[in-house]
């Protein structure tokens, strides 16, 4: 009994040795945007499994024990770097027993590295909301970021698996060649709003309006982490009135009551935007995904 | 004639005049556009060449990296095979540095630029610490105002963490730290100070223990003093619990403190495709944080005999499975057995055994907001198997008491920043028990949470004790608020 448990033990083992040994790269992405760049430079010689759903408040996702069974088995985990995450990668990271993707080891990216973060605060202090005391993580949105995230995808890439690493640098080649053709596209198509005045329900978008040139007046949630409330609403309606802010950007998941309301009030519009690949059905790769929140913007503007 | 000669040059200079000019403007534009092409080719072609170099600086440095490793390899296998030859050269304080530091190298160098000098806002962040500390710190303040049909709270309340009388209390005021140890462990700690009803101070260690990062073969060890893995509810701490206070069963089968102690905990990762962990624990089995186990009180009235350890039989050995199903897209289902089996204190070869299932449930929207909305339900059912010793003073013979008791929690985020809460809770009767610590309970405990931020708490609850055994009811309201400073600690799942 004792030996037939013990033979069944070793070649589940066995199996899963020599299974892993075989098999493609295994890349796991705390959110589908950093999966969706890592797609691009490995395609079909990567397996990516995302861990935040595309249509969720990446602040808050379920450190479900299922990811402990894919970070067990990952050869890279890309993690954006930022806080983003701390509140549910860390136990899954510990619980995974993978040396492979600890803080240190070849295994483990921080795709932030070598960004220009935003919003850094110089007093870090729960008073002022859930502020990143390491500056926005929501950096994905600009697609210039996505370039070097996934310039360090491909070098990773390159070191752990030597043999496909000319496979890797074309592939990043042809990525940033079609990201940038789409650059200068989409930049043509915002410049006439250039300047434009908008305000968003949380910090999300600050990388996106930066590289667009679309002014943040501020935001519906008083601070970082804080819902909306009728004070700082009475605050912001004159003010965007005053300002003549034409849109209210805000992400899939949020409650629509408020911006709507606010929207009335002011003649704003509400813009509805996926912030990560995958949050709408029309977003399954990363430039398509800026592609649609281009597109999104550019219509509510043109029907001023 | 002449003057004809003059007009008709000037004539003719104010005819061709414009034409000529014309010409030469549309050369210069030509010659602007072209340069403006030429600009943007250049343009283009050094936008090219620079990610190019990006590319090859990011390969260079990797590389870099690889080489260095090789080299630092070369002088570990030099250093090794050196030192049978040449001790004089090599001191062994040398040896181990040259074989420790490659690894801080590499995090140092390459892939944690956090490390090295002035932190800037562009460098990147271990996943491990907050900031530039090597320890997190963070301090738990947990309180509750209650009001009781009771008089005796203390009595239906089974938690040392419970609401221990009508007015206030302060229930749980925790610090607790985290951090790496060093490049193979992991340590966490958390000491507990409560204030009693004649208002002293106590202190209480609750955990202190390492975790292990790597082992191989799929195992992690925890060694110090432990919540015991046993079900779902014992190894957490009052503040993430969904209830002002704890189940029955709980109470009733570990005691106030929770089931812990200190002991070594080995857990193996199943290598299959669903979440499968196995755990196995051993602690020591003495004290009153073992209470159903080799308890200092004894139980049913019976003395406690022994309680120190004599050899691996006094150990209590806790084995644990758990597994997980995602049954949709934003539903997750988590099963558990364990059981826990020690000697205990009213004979000298006396031994309990206390087993229990557990499940867990959770549905979060796909469009989740600040990770509302969401409901969960979780259950939990223990048995305890007890054999109770011969008490002669007492005049009671040896015994086996069977008992069993579940509970079975519902939350619901039904908005954001609010959780509606129901519990329902069930103990049966000990032998011979006369007061609602023993006799046989149900109680019924509906609540409503409002969480201002992730960082505050408050918690209306109200209780409807019916004590079956005693033929009596009790009611009890409490209000409880909770705040936490400092590092805020990932939540299990």
């Amino acid at each position: 009994m004792i030996s037939k448990f013990l033979t069944c033990i070793i070649f589940v083992f066995a199996v899963s040795w020599a299974s892993a040994a075989y098999a493609k790269l295994n890349i796991v992405a705390s959110t589908p945007d950093l999966g969706a760049v890592a797609k691009e430079i490995g395609e079909d010689k990567i397996k990516i499994t995302n861990i935040a759903r595309p249509t969720e408040d990446p602040h808050f996702v379920d450190a479900r024990p299922s990811f402990m069974v894919k970070l067990n088995k990952a050869d890279i985990l890309i993690e954006g770097g930022l806080q983003l995450e701390i509140g549910w990668l860390p136990p899954l990271v510990m619980g995974a027993r993978n040396n492979k993707i600890l803080p240190g080891q070849p295994g483990y990216l921080t795709a932030s590295t070598g960004i220009n973060v935003l919003q850094v605060p110089q007093v870090v202090s729960r008073a002022m909301g859930d502020v990143h005391p390491y500056g926005n993580p929501h950096y994905m949105l600009d697609p210039l970021n996505a370039k070097i995230v996934a310039s360090h995808i491909c070098a990773r890439l390159c070191l752990l698996d030597k043999e496909n690493c000319k496979y890797y640098q074309d592939n990043l080649k042809d990525f940033i060649k079609r990201l940038d053709k789409k650059l200068t596209e989409w930049e043509k198509m915002l410049e006439p709003y250039q300047g434009t005045k908008i305000v968003t329900y949380h910090r999300t978008f600050p990388y996106f309006a930066q590289r667009f040139h679309l002014e943040v007046m501020g935001s519906l949630e008083p601070k970082p982490g804080i819902s909306p409330s009728p004070s700082h609403i009475n605050n912001l309606v004159p003010m965007m009135k005053s300002e003549g802010v034409k849109l209210i950007i805000i992400e899939d998941f949020r409650e629509r009551k408020t911006p709507e309301f606010v929207a009335s009030k002011t003649g704003a519009k509400v813009v509805v935007l996926p912030i990560m690949v995958g949050g709408r059905k029309e977003t399954d790769d990363y430039i398509s995904f800026v592609d649609y929140n281009v597109n999104q913007v550019v219509s509510a503007l043109k029907n001023e | 004639m002449r003057k004809i000669f003059i007009y008709l040059y000037c004539i003719s200079f104010f005819l061709f005049m414009p034409d000529v000019v014309q010409a030469n403007q549309d050369a210069l534009s030509q010659e602007v556009q072209e340069l403006r092409a030429l600009i943007m080719e250049m343009k283009d072609g050094y936008e090219a060449r620079i990610n190019e170099m990006q590319v090859k600086i990011e390969n260079l440095s990797e590389q870099k990296f690889i080489e260095e490793e090789k080299a630092e390899l070369e002088k570990e296998l030099e250093l090794l095979f050196n030192d049978k030859d040449d001790t004089s050269g090599t001191s062994p304080l040398a040896s181990t540095e040259s074989t420790v530091l490659p690894l801080n190298k590499a995090v140092t160098n390459q892939f944690d630029t956090s490390g090295t000098g002035s932190w800037s806002p562009s460098q990147a962040i271990s996943l491990w610490s907050t900031g530039n500390s090597y320890m997190n710190i963070s301090f738990n303040g947990l309180f509750t105002a209650a009001g009781s049909t009771a008089n005796d709270l203390e009595m239906l309340e089974t938690g040392g963490h419970d609401p221990i009388q009508r007015g206030f209390t302060a229930q749980n005021l925790e610090i607790a730290f985290d951090g790496a140890i060093d490049t193979y462990f992991r340590g966490f700690s958390n000491i507990v100070y409560q204030l009693d009803k004649a208002g002293e101070t106590t202190v209480e260690v609750e955990e202190t223990y390492l975790t292990t990062f790597s082992l191989p073969l799929n195992l992690q060890a925890k060694a110090g003093t432990f919540f015991t893995e046993f079900g779902r509810l014992n190894p957490t701490h009052p503040h993430t619990w969904n209830f002002v206070d704890q189940p029955l069963v709980n109470g009733r089968f570990f005691g106030a403190d929770g089931l812990r102690n200190p002991g070594v905990r080995v857990s193996w990762l199943a290598p299959t495709d669903n979440y499968t962990e196995l755990f196995f624990t051993v602690q020591n089995s003495q004290g009153e944080t073992a209470a159903s186990f080799r308890n200092n009180d004894g139980l049913f009235g019976r003395k406690a005999v022994g309680t120190r350890v004599r050899n691996t039989k006094d150990f209590l050995y806790v084995p644990r499975i758990t597994t997980m199903f995602e049954l949709t897209d934003t539903q997750t289902l988590l099963l558990g057995a364990s059981a826990a089996y020690g000697p205990n204190s009213t004979g000298t070869d006396k031994d309990t055994l206390i087993y229990g299932l557990d499940m867990f449930w959770k549905w979060k929207s796909k469009y989740a907001s600040y990770g509302f909305p969401f409901i969960t339900w979780q259950t939990e059912v223990m048995g305890r198997r007890f054999e109770a010793g011969e008490d002669v003073d007492a005049n009671l013979p040896s015994d086996v008491m069977h008992n069993w008791g579940a509970y079975s929690e519902v939350t619901w985020g039904f908005k954001k920043r609010w959780v509606g809460g129901l519990r329902g809770d069930y103990v049966d009767g000990l032998k011979d028990a006369t007061d609602p610590s023993g006799v046989e309970r149900l109680r019924i405990s509906p609540n409503l949470t409002f969480y201002p931020s992730e960082f505050s708490k408050f918690r209306l609850q109200y209780n409807y004790d019916d004590i079956i055994g005693n033929d009596n009811t009790e009611q009890s309201v409490f209000l409880q608020f909770e705040f936490l400073m400092g590092s805020h600690g990932a939540h299990k799942f």
